[in-house]
């Protein structure tokens, strides 16, 4: 595969961490996702910028990425799940979502616009990530592997070629995209 | 080109665009998913190691989620530091604790905001680690690999952050209309 050398070079990659997060963090900070009335407001279903930036995204990534993996230039990270980890701990981070406002990525950058209260967020965070690090054995071996999903991608899921599905799901962000335009919101 | 970097906002499109493009360059060079919520894990294996590191390394979790300096945590580190020139080149860069909104709603008592910040960072380190990513690695990086996990989890991020905002803010957008 291309980029290889790039790959396995590991100060090399703390410097591209540095820089690719530097321009997300631009990126959200323009976005607005990194104030708190811009989150809660998405929760609240009175702004859609949120959602917005992630439907953008998707698309934009999708497409480039399953292009680049019919190249083979790239390979897929996709991770598997099941009821009891992806349900149960999406419900929890929602529930953390609406309480602090921000999330893991847009805290981060909160901090960086100046919200002090995103700093004690980041600390929760930590502190939330420790503590399941502690009940991680415990957890693992009661409910954590319920309910496993029994395919890691959509595809493979429906068993159709990828290509199709990228079409669909495309149509379908735009769709929403035009929507919420049409909508005002 | 400086104006524009100096604009304080942009397009929700353009940014999703751009966090787009910024997927594929990690995929490239790195060789990994934009994710977010890992790096909190590695930092509390830091912590935990600080504290006692053979007790650290015996963690199963710590063995999966390395406790180092690594690509992923310096997009957190890049995060906060990226942000912060986008806000001071456009001039919006405002120290502060209480969000107006949530002084609006509440009270403007920094220590109400503080502990609700703590107890939300809390639930949501939780959450991450259970559900295996954030809105991130989940909800942009998962998703755009049409990742079955990632469509789930994002779908009950936001159902539970929809339920309780509702519950906290009152539910705007069914009352208003």
């Amino acid at each position: 595969m291309a980029f290889d050398t790039i790959r396995s070079n590991k100060s090399a990659q703390i410097v591209l961490g540095l820089l690719i997060g530097i321009a997300f963090g631009f990126l959200l900070q323009k976005g607005g996702v990194t104030e708190y009335a811009v989150i809660i407001g998405q929760l609240l279903l009175t702004d859609f910028t949120v959602v917005k930036v992630m439907l953008a995204a998707i698309l934009v990534g999708m497409v480039g990425i399953y292009a680049m993996k019919a190249a083979g230039l790239v390979r897929l990270h996709s991770k598997g799940g099941s009821v009891g980890a992806t349900v149960i701990g999406g419900l929890i981070f929602g529930a953390g979502f609406a309480v602090l406002g921000y999330c893991p990525g847009t805290a981060a950058g909160a901090i960086g616009s100046g919200a002090l209260d995103a700093v004690v967020g980041v600390l929760g965070i930590v502190i939330g990530a420790g503590i399941f690090a502690r009940l991680f054995p415990y957890l693992d071996r009661v409910i954590l592997n319920r309910g496993a999903f029994p395919a890691d991608t959509i595809p493979e899921l429906l068993g159709v070629r990828p290509a199709l599905v990228v079409g669909i799901v495309a149509v379908l962000i735009v769709g929403v995209l035009a929507m919420l335009a049409m909508l005002g919101l | 080109m400086f104006t524009w970097l100096a604009m304080a906002t942009w397009s929700p499109y353009i940014v999703g665009a751009g966090i787009g493009v910024l997927v594929w360059v990690a995929f490239l060079v790195s060789d990994r998913p934009l994710g977010a919520s890992t790096a909190y894990a590695k930092t509390a294996g830091m912590v935990e190691s600080a504290l006692s590191r053979k007790k650290a390394a015996a963690m199963p979790y710590y063995r999966k989620f390395t406790p180092t300096v690594d690509w992923q945590w310096m997009i957190v580190v890049g995060i906060v530091i990226g942000a912060f020139l986008s806000a001071w080149i456009s001039g919006t860069f405002s120290v502060f604790i209480v969000p107006p909104l949530f002084a609006g709603a509440f009270s403007a008592d920094p220590l109400l905001r503080i502990v609700v910040a703590l107890i939300g960072g809390v639930l949501m380190g939780i959450g991450a680690r259970w559900a295996g990513g954030c809105t991130s690695g989940h909800g942009i990086s998962g998703t755009l690999q049409l990742s079955v996990a990632s469509w789930v989890a994002v779908v009950c991020f936001f159902a539970g952050g929809i339920f309780v905002a509702g519950l906290m803010f009152g539910f705007p957008f069914f009352s208003g209309v």
